[in-house]
């Protein structure tokens, strides 16, 4: 294997033929793909997207100045975060309510929440936010974090009892032999490892509820999108694709920089690797397939 | 109880439209992804970047972000696009695509290289070594978490909802407004046409998943 990537079960390592044919064909894609970019480029000029309309950033119309829309975008990015903030930490503790009930022996206690943590996940997240609002009468910031929390709950629950399978059997064990009660064994042995070992699956999945926040765009929540949207009707509409850009960007920013730190804490953990949290012998047990609701 | 039974034709045309959300984006989700699959899989550095930045990109912006780009941002510059339907599926389609890339690139990327290896020297061609030894089983590893991004596809129809487009949940929330009395009821029934599509994809996900599980 003297090449590092990671596909190449697909092909041979190159020889000097093929890497001067691969460079000849790199350079006519990157041709093309140049020629695009420059067609696109110019018909946004076209469309008149370069003129002063990216003046709402730095001198807007209307008598307002630049500090205004700025100070009310990072207002909704800050409920866009608050909204995650308030639900996430609800969607752990629920998950580890269910976890629990879901690993539990007695099929009584485990049967319901199967049935719970099933019926959950096979839910819309925005269904879930229109029945806080409309069917429990909450207010939207309230709306949001129900359909937030309830929805990731499941999936945290998922979650943590892939990481509870994929622990040695051993620690279970141990615990039971020094004395703890079941409950304790869990709490005190098997939980802190398990959050250790899901740690980078825990920090996707606050990714996805972080996107999800957005939802509230819809159920009538003042968050980023919102923000963006009452700024432009309030400048105008040539002001709509500067300010998409910069909520863009702003997501971007956001979610790239919390994936980063999932790579890293997986990493780390990955290169430790040791004490009784092993990564490598769990498994495609902890593979939990962050997807997005 | 009544009203949801005097409901069903509604959340009848409400089902068969997040049906037809979910089949169209669902189809062409799967070719791009596949498409986008193979860039990052390619021997060519500059197609590997191309596809990873617009994964990344298409991974960590939110879905409502990408609706609201179709449906308000592009109108705006002068590209109008029919409204309703075709927005959605756009959107939808450019948000999957970037997770049905992800769970086919995972796929191919779990079979070992050994295995290639091996084929390469019992003689086979390269073609031979795809089609006969690789992607046999880089098929078995993609088809669950495929399915599970289906899953994902089908409940995120429900963003449509915000935006003019009524399918389920538009037609549940227009039947909460219209029964104030049930509206429970009303949400309930929406649910249980939600599950009737998520439940059985996942009892076939996890059914596919524990038949084609194999030891490496």
């Amino acid at each position: 294997m003297s090449r590092k990537n990671e596909s190449s079960v697909l092909y041979d390592a190159p020889g000097p033929k093929t890497l001067r044919n691969e460079r000849i064909v790199s350079i006519v894609f990157l041709t093309l793909l140049a020629a695009g970019a420059v067609w696109l480029v110019l018909w946004m000029i076209d469309l008149g997207l370069f003129d002063d309309r990216w003046a709402v950033f730095t001198d807007p119309p209307k008598g307002q100045s630049a500090e205004v829309v700025w100070t009310a975008l990072g207002k909704g990015l800050l409920t866009t975060l608050k909204a995650a903030a308030i639900a996430a930490p609800l969607a752990l503790a629920l998950a580890f309510v269910l976890a629990t009930l879901r690993t539990s022996r007695l099929k009584v206690v485990s049967g319901p929440a199967v049935a719970v943590i099933e019926f959950l996940r096979g839910m819309p997240v925005l269904l879930m936010m229109f029945f806080g609002l409309l069917a429990l009468g909450l207010p939207a910031l309230w709306a949001v974090v129900f359909g937030l929390a309830l929805y990731n709950a499941a999936i945290v629950a998922e979650i943590l009892r892939a990481g509870l399978v994929a622990l040695p059997r051993g620690q279970f064990e141990a615990g039971t032999a020094i004395g703890l009660t079941k409950w304790q064994t869990l709490r005190m042995i098997q939980l802190p490892q398990v959050i250790r070992l899901m740690l980078p699956s825990l920090i996707s999945q606050f990714v996805v509820l972080l996107k999800d926040s957005s939802l509230g765009f819809i159920v009538g929540y003042e968050e980023l999108l919102r923000t963006m949207q009452l700024n432009y009707s309030f400048f105008g509409d040539q002001y709509r694709f500067p300010l998409f850009i910069v909520v863009l960007a702003i997501y971007l920013a956001v979610n790239i920089t919390l994936s980063r730190i999932a790579v890293i804490v997986e990493r780390r953990l990955s290169s430790k690797g040791g004490g009784a949290t092993q990564l490598k012998d769990a498994g495609d047990g902890p593979e939990v397939p962050v997807q997005k609701p | 109880m009544d009203a949801v039974i005097d409901a069903l034709p509604r959340y009848w045309s409400g089902f068969t439209m997040t049906l037809y959300l979910w089949v169209v984006a669902g189809v062409l989700s799967l070719i791009f992804g596949t498409v986008l699959a193979a860039f990052r899989v390619s021997p060519l550095k500059s197609l590997r970047v191309v596809g990873t930045i617009i994964v990344e990109a298409g991974r960590n912006t939110p879905l409502t972000l990408v609706f609201i780009f179709f449906v308000f941002i592009l109108p705006a510059v002068g590209v109008i696009l029919p409204l309703g339907t075709v927005p959605a599926i756009i959107a939808l389609t450019c948000y999957t695509s970037a997770f049905v890339c992800e769970a086919v690139r995972s796929g191919i990327n779990s079979v070992g290289v050994g295995q290639a290896e091996a084929a390469r020297a019992i003689g086979l061609g390269s073609v031979q070594t795809l089609t006969n030894v690789v992607l046999p089983q880089a098929l078995r590893s993609v088809v669950p978490p495929l399915i599970n991004v289906l899953i994902a596809l089908a409940k995120n129809t429900s963003v449509a909802a915000g935006f003019t487009v009524v399918e389920l949940t538009a037609t549940g929330r227009s039947l909460a407004r219209d029964n104030p009395a049930d509206v429970i009821w009303m949400l309930a029934g929406v649910a249980f046409f939600y599950l009737l599509i998520t439940i059985p994809a996942g009892i076939l996900a996890g059914y596919v998943e524990r038949k084609v599980v194999f030891a490496r």
